[in-house]
């Protein structure tokens, strides 16, 4: 079951890359959509099964993959509650979002492509899932980083594309190098690298000192410490985030997949993973907790006034990893695994529906182009809410009535502040994600209303859609004649939006049912009394981390907090977008700074195009042309070299067409001086 | 059999195919297309005889194999020729690219073809023999004689400025070689035999040592290429006609390994010992120097062999940190890079033969009129980068965690390699193969043709396949390296127990 689970998408891959354009654009896309239809359904079985029924968590051996010395490594699919939990959410949404590619790429000519790097992805990422030890997790982490880069730069022809697939890249690089680090110091401490065998060490190494990098470290926190830099650049977190909106050049199911339910929850499964590790390592559980507080808010406030409908939902998606990382800083590691899986089914839809925007606006992206559209495109309308409402976590507190982010986040801020008691660095936490709820709900809807209310203005979208605004060739249109949609229209002058086709629309159905009941249905298991029989030990935590408890006994004021902030968000936005136009503008022009503090994303870009791209181009030549050139060659062989050539020259002048034969005559001379040095002449 | 063992045979078969091609006379195309099949055949029948050698090597034992000895040039010398586990997988790797090189020439030499293919077949029966050799003389002669045919490729089939490339490459390694020499002098006498099997069990006392292992150092820094001695490869290769510089990098850099892991380590234990941060820190120079440099090139094979270099520090840190998975890693490293290098310089090739360029700028949007060799190219970026399912990923994790153990600067700093390798690498398949089609030169270049894709293929499916099973490889060599590194921790151990003794 397990391996087809896996290797169904590799399967899919191989057969629309190797043979797409020879089966068709067509016969591609039903071949690895119905290939992940069947992963998926696997997926829910394996689910009801381990998790939620009464299998036992396995871990059967592939392979070898190398073994050198102690070290050995084995490629094995691991399968216990939280991969099942994980499997689910990857091929769930990656089911259903090779589903609603065939609607939104329908006019693209690289379908077989596209189709078969989704699969690639998907492979990559359920083998980071299944892995059953830190070299195959590794495999994965860098495969999906591969597919990522692919998917990002789909649209090779943009420049913008290519860059940000680049950066996407290098910048997960950054991350990988601190995770690669982590490893080897995972292997000097218990001398293997699979699961098992690690945890079984780490308690009788908890406390000890390790010599490395020239000082004494308490050895789990810097082994915790090095791999958590590889968490940070996959969930782009603070410092590593800047490739994440940049990778929105990515078509937008992509995005929905990769860039918002999936791949950039690798980092928080992976510290859910190592949760027997990082439990011996509170100093770096207190950094994950900073980090994952400073995203939060550091993210939102930048979705507060961006203008692509797709960055701002990227911001978010940046912001809610935050969440996830503070649950599993303060321990909560199945709250932070529980926000994942909600997050996955709205953040999602959320995309998928921005998606559909997109698609009716003929691949307009930004808001400020958009206006009215509830009426024309209804059903999107929606949906969109519907992910909003979950994203923005609305709930009655005290109640089990809710979207599905009212259980997860409102659980994470109130574990926060549980946690607070022992460790300040959490209070941190509660302040951060409870702003941040607030600032969360004030972009949502600002999203909301300046997309679907307020003055139509598709008009003014046209003008720019037909300056090339629009990345789609449309070759292939007359190929595609059997679909009446209203593409054909493209190129008429005449552009009304228009609500997308079914096949986009029933992926957003299935989303939004999720959106709306994954928190209440799933809650007591993930993180209340079914706790124990439902992770059956797959997350680890100490005997002194009692988090699950202590948050049910804070003051009722914090499990209101959050539902106030999210109200006052929407208030906010509802008076600045609604009833008072124009507000947005005058507050921008009261603080000028501040607004472009913001919008410039905090000058992140600048500052690492600074300090390190430029210096980095800038060394490179200065070794290149002074080091190799003038210090290198000019104090080494050119100095001799220059006589030497100039020489040379002469002689080959001389020798012009016997060079070959003067070869040989330098063979046998060789040989025969070396023969006389040792045979003869040392006798 | 013959009267000479398989090893001979194998060494010295090229040499049969050669003799054939300088039989033919005239310059017909049919007399060309005849030497061009008997020189690809011959390399093939190589091959295919290195499977038999590699069939009848036992991998589980650590001593030298399917030995040869006879005496050579009266009593001074000894023809002595065998495989271990170190120098059996150069052996194949070596009998594997050649036919490789041959194919890529097949219609890009314009002229002298027949002496092109010669050049080729000795430097096969060179590159051989210094893998085989087991005695000292008879290893510095293939050596040092494969500089002449490659010399002689460079600078008769090279580019513009071949004269330069190919001077200060035999300059440069000429230089090292001297000294070389000399210290071989002084080992036979010192000891009287120059047999390397004896020479391995004898111990040089370690002042003599250290003189040793520089004269030696000199010779394999220069081969490998380590910084700072590295400035004539990228001038090689530039110059190189593509099958040259597919040799250069997969195989004749890989002696200057070779050379480390067959003499400096366990010949001069204690100077290695002494010498090894000195290793690390200029092989730690290598991969974050060149990465950089590599990120600023404007042409396509010298940013390749800037690459090549940065990969080459990954060895020598490997070999130095004298544990199980630096030693193993490197090995495989070495290998792997072959494999990618050679792969990466006929990716050059391809378009070279077409545009005749090899300006990153002349490029770009290829992908749009050639979508196989955007794939090829990409497996092979990928495979370069170290990406975790093909080969280049095995050697750089396995020397990086043996680093880490041996020293762990030195593992942080060579780990950094691999972001700044991402970037020159992807940067380049960025201004080569992304993009939109402008330049009007480009508008009618095609793709892979049938004999670029049986190319390509084979190399593909093994840097895919060692990825994922890269088991062979480290088998073939996991017993001499245990016996390298057990002969290493006795020779500390006893350093230990005479320092406690002194006390």
């Amino acid at each position: 079951m397990i391996q087809a689970i896996v290797f169904l998408p590799l399967i899919g891959f191989l057969i629309a890359g190797l043979f797409g354009r020879r089966i068709g654009a067509r016969a591609s896309e039903l071949v690895t959509t119905t290939l992940l239809f069947i992963a998926a359904g696997f997926s829910w079985i394996v689910f009801f099964d381990v998790a939620l029924g009464h299998g036992h968590a396995s871990a059967p051996v592939l392979a070898n993959w190398f073994t050198s010395g102690k070290l050995s490594v084995d490629w094995a699919l691991r399968v216990d509650s939280l991969t099942a939990v994980m499997l689910v959410v990857v091929n769930t949404v990656s089911a259903l979002v090779h589903f609603y590619s065939i609607g939104y790429m329908h006019e693209d000519p690289s379908r077989p492509r596209f189709f078969a790097y989704l699969s690639l992805f998907t492979f990559a990422m359920l083998s980071l899932v299944t892995a059953d030890n830190l070299v195959q997790m590794f495999f994965g982490w860098e495969g999906v980083g591969l597919a990522s880069y692919l998917l990002i730069g789909f649209w090779y022809q943009k420049p913008s594309a290519n860059a940000a697939a680049i950066k996407a890249f290098v910048v997960n690089r950054v991350g990988d190098f601190g995770f690669a680090l982590g490893i080897f110091l995972v292997f000097q401490l218990t001398q293997s690298l699979s699961f098992e065998q690690v945890f079984a060490a780490v308690p009788g190494i908890a406390g000890h000192k390790i010599h490395v990098f020239g000082a004494d470290f308490d050895a789990l926190t810097l082994a915790t410490f090095l791999l958590f830099i590889g968490a940070m650049g996959k969930s782009a977190q603070f410092l590593l985030h800047t490739w994440l909106p940049d990778a929105m050049e990515g078509p937008t199911p992509v995005s929905a997949l990769i860039h918002a339910a999936t791949m950039v929850t690798a980092g928080v499964f992976m510290v859910a993973r190592l949760s027997p590790i990082f439990e011996y390592a509170p100093d770096t559980l207190a950094f994950v907790t900073l980090i994952g507080a400073i995203t939060a808010f550091f993210a939102a406030t930048i979705g507060l006034v961006q203008n692509d409908i797709k960055r701002v939902i990227a911001y978010s998606t940046c912001s809610q990893l935050g969440y996830m990382f503070v649950a599993e800083g303060v321990g909560a590691y199945s709250l932070g695994v529980f926000h994942l899986f909600t997050h996955a089914f709205f953040k999602a839809l959320l995309f998928l529906g921005a998606g559909s925007v997109i698609h009716a606006m003929h691949h307009e992206q930004d808001m400020r182009n958009m206006g009215g559209l509830w009426n024309k495109i209804p059903f999107t309308f929606a949906m969109m809410t519907i992910g909003t409402l979950a994203l923005t976590g609305v709930g009655i507190p005290g109640t089990e009535l809710g979207f599905a982010g009212f259980f997860s986040k409102d659980a994470i801020i109130e574990a926060a502040f549980a946690a607070g008691e022992h460790r300040s660095v959490a209070y941190l936490a509660f302040i951060s994600t409870v702003v941040a709820a607030g600032l969360t709900s004030f972009y949502s809807w600002r999203l909301v209303f300046m997309t679907f209310f307020g003055k139509a203005k598709e008009s003014h979208a046209d003008a720019r859609a037909a300056h090339g605004h629009d990345d789609h060739t449309h070759a292939d249109a007359h190929a595609h004649g059997h679909d009446d949609h209203a593409h054909d229209d493209h190129g008429h002058g005449h552009h009304a939006p228009h609500e997308s086709p079914i096949v986009m629309l029933i992926p957003l159905a299935v989303l939004a049912v999720g959106a709306v009941a994954a928190g209440a249905v799933f809650m007591g298991d993930f993180a209340g009394h079914g706790y124990d029989e439902f992770w059956k030990g797959a997350l680890y935590t100490g005997h002194d981390n009692h988090i699950l408890h202590a948050m049910h006994e804070i003051p009722h004021w914090v499990s209101y907090a959050a539902t106030v902030m999210m109200i006052l968000g929407f208030l906010g936005a509802f008076f600045v977008y609604q009833l008072a136009p124009g507000t947005a503008q005058k507050i921008a022009h009261a603080f000028p700074r501040l607004y472009r503090f913001l919008l410039n994303k905090w000058y992140f870009d600048e500052l690492y195009d600074a300090i390190f791209v430029r210096p980095a181009f800038a060394l490179g030549r200065l070794l290149w042309k002074g080091g190799d050139g003038r210090i290198i060659d000019g104090l080494g062989p050119d100095g001799i070299a220059a006589r030497v050539v100039d020489g040379a020259r002469l002689a080959v002048k001389l020798q012009t067409g016997y060079v070959y034969h003067y070869a040989f005559a330098m063979l046998i001379g060789v040989a025969a001086v070396v023969t006389w040095f040792v045979a003869g002449g040392l006798r | 059999m013959f009267g000479f063992g398989i090893l001979t045979g194998l060494t010295f078969l090229p040499l049969v195919g050669a003799a054939f091609i300088l039989t033919l006379k005239g310059e017909s195309e049919a007399t060309l297309r005849n030497a061009k099949w008997a020189a690809l055949l011959t390399t093939i029948v190589v091959f295919l005889l290195s499977l038999v050698v590699w069939g009848r090597f036992d991998t589980a034992s650590a001593a030298f194999q399917l030995v040869e000895e006879r005496a050579w040039f009266g009593a001074g010398l000894t023809y002595k020729m065998g495989v271990d586990g170190f120098s059996i997988p150069f052996v194949l790797l070596t009998t594997f690219l050649t036919p490789f090189a041959i194919l890529a020439s097949w219609e890009s030499v314009k002229f002298r073809l027949k002496e092109y293919l010669v050049a080729f077949l000795v430097l096969e029966t060179l590159m051989i023999g210094v893998f085989c050799a087991l005695d000292l003389v008879l290893f510095y002669l293939f050596f040092e004689g494969g500089l002449i045919p490659m010399f002689l490729i460079i600078g008769i089939w090279g580019g513009k400025r071949r004269v330069y490339a190919s001077f200060k490459f035999f300059l440069y390694t000429l230089a090292g070689s001297l000294l070389m020499l000399i210290a071989i002098l002084a080992i036979y006498g010192k000891t009287g035999t120059t047999d390397i099997a004896i020479l391995l069990e004898t111990k040089f006392p370690p002042s003599m040592q250290i003189w040793l292992w520089l004269a030696f150092f000199a010779s394999f820094a220069v081969k490998m290429p380590m910084w700072p001695v590295h400035t004539w490869l990228p001038d090689a290769h530039v110059e190189a006609p593509t099958a040259g510089s597919v040799i250069l990098a997969a195989i004749l850099l890989k002696m200057g390994g070779y050379g480390f892991i067959r003499f400096s380590l366990p010949m001069f234990p204690d100077a290695s010992a002494y010498f090894a941060p000195l290793v690390y820190a200029l092989s730690v120079i290598a991969v974050i120097y060149t990465s950089l440099v590599a990120l600023v090139q404007e042409d396509i094979k010298k940013l390749i062999a800037y690459s090549s270099i940065a990969h080459m520090g990954f060895v020598t840190m490997g070999l130095f940190t004298l544990t199980t998975q630096g030693v193993q890693g490197a090995m495989f490293l070495m290998i792997s890079h072959g494999f990618v290098s050679g792969a990466l310089f006929l990716c050059v090739g391809v378009i070279y033969d077409r545009m005749h360029t090899r300006e990153i700028a002349a490029y770009g949007g290829l992908v749009n009129r050639m979508p196989l060799y955007a794939v090829t190219f990409m497996i092979f970026t990928m495979a370069n980068v170290g990406l975790p399912g093909t080969s280049g990923f095995v050697g750089e994790f396995l020397t990086l965690a043996g680093a880490f153990v041996a020293n762990s600067w030195v593992a942080l700093f060579a780990t950094s390699g691999v972001v700044l390798s991402a970037a020159y690498a992807l940067y380049l398949y960025r201004r080569v193969v992304f993009g939109a089609l402008e330049k009007p030169s480009l508008q009618t270049i095609s793709d892979l043709s049938a004999r670029e894709l049986v190319l390509f293929v084979p190399l593909i499916a093994l840097t895919l396949y060692y990825g994922v099973r890269p088991g062979p490889i480290l088998e073939a060599s996991a017993a001499s390296v245990a016996n390298l590194l057990q002969s290493h921790t006795a020779l500390a151990n006893a350093a230990h127990v005479v320092a406690q003794a002194a006390q």
